[in-house]
C-alpha cells in the first residue's frame, strides 16, 4: 500500500506542474556562472580573454582607427603623409574595385556582367528560398536558358551586336564566380553519376568510374590545372584549341566532381538495405527508384559534406592563377603593386578585403546549408 | 483489366499464381535453399516457419527477385523469372511485399508513399492514385495519417501503411516477411487483422510467420522449412495437432511452450 500512495503524490505533482520550466534563461546563466565556477575555470575565462583582446584589438586598430579612408593614390597611405601610423589603405580598395570585381573586361561593356549577375542571383535566391513559390520554374530557368544568355552575354555575339570580349580579358570576381559556379553546378550532377556508377551492377562502368574518381582524386589539384592547360592542346588539333579559361573550367570541374562523388557515396552507402528493396518490391525501374527514393534521402544526409566541397572549391579557385588565369586574388595581388598605390600597407589592405570576401561567400554557403537542414530535418519528423 | 484477363488465359497453368522447381540456391558457398518445390493456387494462403536461417526470407524474396535463384525454375503469374530485368519489374508490378522493418519511405508523407508506384509504375493520373490511396488507407483504418511522415507514426500504424503503399498496385500475390515480429506486442494484432480481412478477400499470400493463431485462422496450407528445405507441408490443422517430420515436433515444441 505505500507504494500506491508515493505513485498518487507523484502522479498530483505532474498534474500540477504544467508549465515547462524557463529553460532558456536558466541556461544563460549557468553557462556564465560555469565561467567562474572554479579556480581552472576563473583561469580559462580570462586566458580566453586575453586570447580575444591580442587578436581583436590590432585587427580592429589596423581596419577601422587607423585606417585611411579617402584619397586618390599611395600619398594619402603614407604614414609620413597622415602624420600618424596608418592601417588599412581604404581608398586603394574603392579605386581598384572595379577592377577587383571585372578584370580587364571593357568599361564599356560592364553593364553585361552586371546583367547577367542580376539575372543570377535573382534565380538563385528563387530557387534556394524555401517560402518562394514554382522553385522549380527558377531551377529550370537557372539550368537550361541562363547558361546561353550568360554565356552569350559574357563572350559576346556579333549576331546580336555585342561586341566579343575574349576571355583573357575577363578577370577578377567574375572569373572566380564563373569557374566556382559552374564547377558547382557541374560537379553536384557529375558527382552523382559517377557515385552511381561506381556503384553499379555493372564491371565496366563499375571500373571506368573507379578509375577516374581515384586518379582525379590522387592528383592535386594544381598538378590537374596544369595537365588541363597544357595537355589538353597536345591531345586536340591545332585548329581546335580550347579557351585557356575553359580549358581551367574542366579541370576544376573533373576535381569537384571527384571529390563530390565521393560525398555521395558515403550517402548512399548510409541508406539501409530496405529502401532499395521496398522500392524494388513496388516495381520501379533503376532509374525512378534513384531519383525518386535513394538520391533524395542520400544527398539529404550528406548536405554538409556537399556543402563543404563547395567551399572547398570555391577557395581553390585561387589555385588557376598559376596557369595564368586572373582570378580575384590575383587582381588584387596585382593592384596592389601598381606604382600608383604601393605603400607599406597596400598590399596587407588588398589581402584583408580577400579575405573579408571569401569569408562573406564561404560563410553564406555554410549559414544557407545549416538552415537547409534544419528545415528539412522538421519536414520528414 | 483486359491485359490481365488475357495473360491469364494465355498462361499455361492459369490458376497457379507461383510455381517453383527444383528451385537451389547458394550464398557464397552456403547452399540456402536446396531442391525447393513449391506451387502455390492462386487464392491460396501459404504459412510459411521454421527455425532463424533456415531460408524462409530467402525463399519468398526469390519470388520477387530481391534474391536470384541459381537453379531451378520460378514461374510467377505465368511469367518465368530470368535475367531479363523488363519481365522482373512486370513480376514485381504483380507482386506486393511486406517487410518486417516496414521499408516505408521516411522522406515522402504516407499519401505519397502510396501512389508514388502507382502514379511512376502504372502511370495513373496523380488524382486518381490519391483516390485509390486514401480507400486503401480507409481499408487499414488509418486514412486521418495521410499527410503525416512515417517517423510519425507507431509501428503498427507503419506496418499497415507498408501494407496499404503495396496493395495501391493492385498485385495479384502478396509475400510478408515476418510482418508482426518487429512490432510491440500491442500492435500486432491490428496488423494480423488487415492480414485476415485479406485473406478472407481472397488474396494470394505467401506469409512467413511464427503467428500460429494466424496460421490456423486463414492458411490453407502450412510448409516447415529447415536448412534450406521444405521439411514438411500440411493443412494447419494437421500440421499442428499431427506433425509427422521429428524436426517438425521439435520447431513446435519449442515456438508452442
Ligand atoms: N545476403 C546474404 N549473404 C550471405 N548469406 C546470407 C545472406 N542473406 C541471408 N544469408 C544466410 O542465409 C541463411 C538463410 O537466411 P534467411 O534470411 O532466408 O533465413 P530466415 O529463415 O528468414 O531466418 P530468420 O527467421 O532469422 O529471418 C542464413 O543463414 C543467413 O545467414
Ligand atoms: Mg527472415
Amino acid at each position: 500500500m505505500p507504494m500506491s500512495h508515493v505513485a498518487d503524490t507523484r502522479a498530483g505533482e505532474a498534474a500540477a506542474e504544467l508549465k515547462p520550466p524557463a529553460l532558456e534563461r536558466s541556461r544563460v546563466a549557468a553557462q556564465l556562472a560555469s565561467l567562474v565556477s572554479s579556480p581552472t575555470n576563473i583561469v580559462l575565462t580570462l586566458l580566453a580573454l586575453a586570447i580575444a583582446y591580442a587578436a581583436l584589438v590590432p585587427a580592429v586598430r589596423f581596419l577601422v582607427v587607423d585606417a585611411v579612408w579617402t584619397g586618390v593614390d599611395r600619398e594619402a597611405c603614407l604614414a609620413s603623409t597622415a602624420g600618424r601610423p596608418v592601417g588599412a589603405c581604404w581608398p586603394f580598395v574603392f579605386n581598384r574595385i572595379g577592377f577587383f570585381v571585372y578584370g580587364q573586361y571593357p568599361i564599356a561593356e560592364r553593364w553585361r556582367v552586371n546583367v547577367t549577375a542580376l539575372i543570377a542571383m535573382v534565380l538563385i535566391a528563387w530557387a534556394l528560398a524555401p517560402s518562394l513559390p514554382r522553385r522549380g520554374i527558377a531551377v529550370f530557368l537557372f539550368f537550361v536558358p541562363f547558361p546561353i544568355v550568360a554565356f552569350l552575354l559574357l563572350t559576346g555575339s556579333t549576331a546580336l551586336g555585342l561586341e566579343p570580349v575574349p576571355t583573357n580579358l575577363w578577370g577578377g570576381v567574375l572569373v572566380t564566380v564563373t569557374i566556382s559556379l559552374l564547377g558547382m553546378v557541374v560537379s553536384l550532377p557529375l558527382g552523382t553519376v559517377l557515385a552511381l556508377g561506381r556503384r553499379s551492377s555493372m564491371p565496366i562502368v563499375r571500373l571506368v568510374c573507379v578509375v577516374l574518381i581515384e586518379v582525379i582524386r590522387g592528383v592535386p589539384l594544381i598538378a590537374l590545372l596544369f595537365m588541363a592547360n597544357r595537355m589538353l592542346p597536345l591531345f586536340l588539333s591545332p585548329g581546335m584549341q580550347p579557351d585557356s579559361l575553359l580549358r581551367v573550367i574542366v579541370g576544376v570541374c573533373l576535381f569537384a566532381s571527384a571529390s563530390m562523388a565521393e560525398v555521395i557515396r558515403g550517402g548512399l552507402q548510409a541508406l539501409p538495405k530496405g529502401q532499395y528493396e521496398a522500392a524494388q518490391s513496388l516495381g520501379l525501374g533503376y532509374w525512378p527508384m534513384m531519383l525518386l527514393i535513394i538520391l533524395p534521402q542520400a544527398l539529404k544526409l550528406v548536405i554538409p559534406g556537399i556543402v563543404n566541397t563547395f567551399i572547398s572549391l570555391f577557395k581553390d579557385t585561387t589555385l588557376v592563377t598559376i596557369v595564368g588565369i586572373f582570378d580575384f586574388l590575383t587582381a588584387v595581388e596585382v593592384s596592389a603593386n601598381v606604382p600608383q598605390w604601393s605603400s607599406p600597407v597596400t598590399s596587407v589592405t588588398g589581402y584583408a578585403f580577400a579575405a573579408m570576401f571569401y569569408f562573406a561567400c564561404c560563410y553564406a554557403m555554410s549559414r544557407y546549408s545549416l538552415a537547409m537542414e534544419r528545415r528539412l530535418a522538421t519536414e520528414s519528423r | 483489366m483486359t491485359d490481365t484477363a488475357n495473360r491469364g488465359a494465355a498462361a499455361p497453368g492459369a490458376d497457379e499464381a507461383v510455381v517453383m522447381s527444383g528451385v537451389h540456391k547458394w550464398f557464397g558457398a552456403f547452399h540456402v535453399l536446396r531442391d525447393i518445390n513449391l506451387t502455390v493456387k492462386r487464392g491460396e494462403r501459404i504459412v510459411v516457419c521454421g527455425p532463424s536461417g533456415s531460408g524462409k526470407s530467402t525463399l519468398i524474396r526469390c519470388i520477387n527477385r530481391l534474391e536470384e535463384h541459381q537453379r531451378g525454375r520460378i514461374v510467377v503469374d505465368g511469367i518465368e523469372l530470368t535475367q531479363d530485368v523488363k519481365r522482373i519489374e512486370q513480376i514485381r508490378r504483380e507482386v506486393g511485399m511486406v517487410f518486417q522493418q516496414f521499408n516505408l519511405f521516411p522522406h515522402l508523407t504516407v499519401l505519397e508513399n502510396c501512389t508514388l508506384a502507382p502514379i511512376w509504375v502504372r502511370k495513373m493520373p496523380r488524382r486518381q492514385a490519391e483516390e485509390l490511396a486514401l480507400r486503401l488507407l480507409e481499408r487499414v483504418r488509418i486514412p486521418e495519417q495521410a499527410q503525416k511522415y512515417p517517423g510519425q507514426l507507431s509501428g503498427g500504424q507503419q506496418q499497415r501503411v507498408a501494407i496499404a503503399r503495396s496493395l495501391c498496385m493492385n498485385p495479384k500475390i502478396m509475400l510478408f516477411d515476418e510482418p508482426t515480429s518487429a512490432l510491440d506486442p500491442e500492435m500486432v494484432k491490428e496488423v494480423l487483422d488487415t492480414m485476415v480481412s485479406l485473406a478472407k478477400e481472397g488474396m494470394t499470400m505467401l506469409c512467413v510467420t511464427h503467428e500460429m493463431g494466424f496460421a490456423r485462422q486463414i492458411a490453407d496450407r502450412v510448409i516447415f522449412m529447415d536448412s534450406g528445405q521444405i521439411v514438411e507441408e500440411n493443412a494447419p490443422e494437421a500440421f499442428f495437432t499431427n506433425p509427422q517430420q521429428e524436426r517438425t515436433k521439435l520447431f513446435l515444441g519449442q515456438i508452442l511452450a
